[in-house]
């Protein structure tokens, strides 16, 4: 089963090409790595995929629906004023989670956040941030993850309880995970597209 | 049904929660307005009629909302918030309604301080006054809300919002100044229940639009 399927998608911003036409199909259960340089149009794509942009011309087919869909950005798309468990519940109300607060803490517990629950989460590090925002993808246990640089700002510790999670997840979902540093992801990559 | 409230509420809640631990918008838009009142009080001339301070109570209040709108979407503008909201399953519709809650109950509580300030410093305020404000303001944060949201994703943003909503404000300052004046207020006030009805429909199905590029 295919879940998403690109054929000749490109994106433009006024006249400036931010998405070179790609085609790709990503299986489900597969684990798709896409490479580029800075500016190649990496996070361009998987906002498209996300349905967060239109693509200015292509198809794009994506078979998750608007909340099986697990979003981790370069932002951490939470607010500052509002602590880590106030964040998660917010999106755990949105997003329909069974048993939200055991969920919550589960997580917060996994990616080392729970002393710092309490906190608001502008006086969070970027490594802190990236960690809640991992969490913040992961909360509804989603069928396709679109993880942006999901090691980034990451310390030694938080990748390896990054590639456990994944290495638990990948075979039940679907990922596709934009990198710079490909090679750490080799050995979950079922397939790679490199832009740029 | 019932979910689209549940979330609506949240988010609400959400902004509610937000001002009470950052207090950016409703002590601006509380100072505003009473400054804006205090400087009328000096500007106009003793013998100014009802007429012209009921028209400046009109302008203040309109401006004050103006300075609660641009502020709305401040806290989704930072971390990408936005687009956090945007992709979570709830209808799309359910994000404006949260913020037009939230940013009406800033508006209502800084004109629950202007309009006795305004009946005290100024002239006494009628019942249909009264009226036409609390259907101006839903008027207003319907529309303004989206034109919010619109800024918010856009760039031009500080010129954006009132460059768009001052003309869609029209309607609302002649509906509102006429029913504080005129004889037959009726009149006005279901004009301003029509604008209203019309744009609230309008605004509700076009937020979806404005926040996917
Ligand atoms: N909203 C936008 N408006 C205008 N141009 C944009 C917009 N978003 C992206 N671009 C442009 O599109 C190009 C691709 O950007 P994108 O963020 O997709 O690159 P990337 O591969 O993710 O880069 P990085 O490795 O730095 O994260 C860039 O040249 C960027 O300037
Ligand atoms: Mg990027």
């Amino acid at each position: 089963m295919t879940m998403i399927r690109a054929r000749g998608v490109a994106r433009s911003f006024g006249d400036k090409r931010a998405l070179e036409p790609v085609d790709f199909d990503l299986e489900s259960r597969g684990f798709l790595v896409v490479t580029g340089p800075n500016g190649s149009g990496k996070t361009t794509l998987l906002r498209l995929c996300a349905g967060l942009l239109i693509p200015t011309s292509g198809e794009l087919e994506v078979d998750a629906e608007r909340g099986q869909v697990g979003y981790l950005a370069h932002e951490p798309l939470v607010y500052r004023e509002l602590t880590a468990i106030e964040n998660l519940d917010l999106y755990g109300r949105l997003y329909r989670v069974a048993e939200r607060r055991e969920r919550i803490g589960m997580l917060l517990e996994r990616f080392g956040l729970w002393e710092a629950r309490s906190e608001r989460t502008g006086s969070y590090s970027r490594g802190m941030l990236q960690r809640l925002a991992l969490c913040r993808a992961l909360l509804h246990d989603p069928e396709l993850l679109i993880l942006d640089e999901p090691a980034n700002a990451l310390d030694e510790a938080g990748e390896t309880l990054l590639e456990r999670e994944l290495d638990e997840l990948r075979r039940e979902r679907t990922f596709l995970v934009a990198s710079h540093a490909p090679e750490r992801l080799d050995r979950f990559a079922t397939g790679k597209l490199a832009l740029g | 049904m019932r979910r689209y409230f549940l979330d609506a509420g949240a988010l609400a809640r959400k902004d509610l929660l937000l001002e009470l631990r950052a207090r950016d918008t409703l002590p601006a838009m509380l100072l505003f307005i009473v400054a804006v009142l205090v400087v009328f009080h000096f500007a106009l001339p003793t013998n100014a009629s009802a007429h012209a301070s009921l028209g400046l109570l009109w302008v203040a209040i309109l401006f004050t909302a103006l300075l609660g709108l641009g502020r709305s979407f401040v806290a989704e503008r930072e971390q990408g918030v936005l687009d956090g909201l945007v992709l979570a399953p709830s209808d799309r519709s359910a994000i404006w309604v949260g913020k037009v809650v939230a940013t009406l109950a800033f508006l209502v509580v800084a004109e629950a301080v202007a309009l006795p300030a305004f009946a005290l410093f100024f002239t006494s305020i009628d019942g249909a006054t009264i009226a036409g404000v609390a259907l101006a303001d839903i008027g207003i944060c319907a529309v303004g809300t989206v034109l919010a949201a619109m800024a918010a994703a856009g760039r031009a943003r500080e010129l954006l919002l009132p460059l768009l909503f001052l003309p869609l404000a029209i309607p609302i300052v002649v509906g509102g100044v006429g029913s504080s004046l005129a004889a037959s207020s009726g009149k006005y006030l279901a004009f301003l229940a029509l604008y209203d009805a019309i744009f609230v429909l309008v605004a509700w199905a076009a937020f979806e639009y404005v926040v996917t590029e």
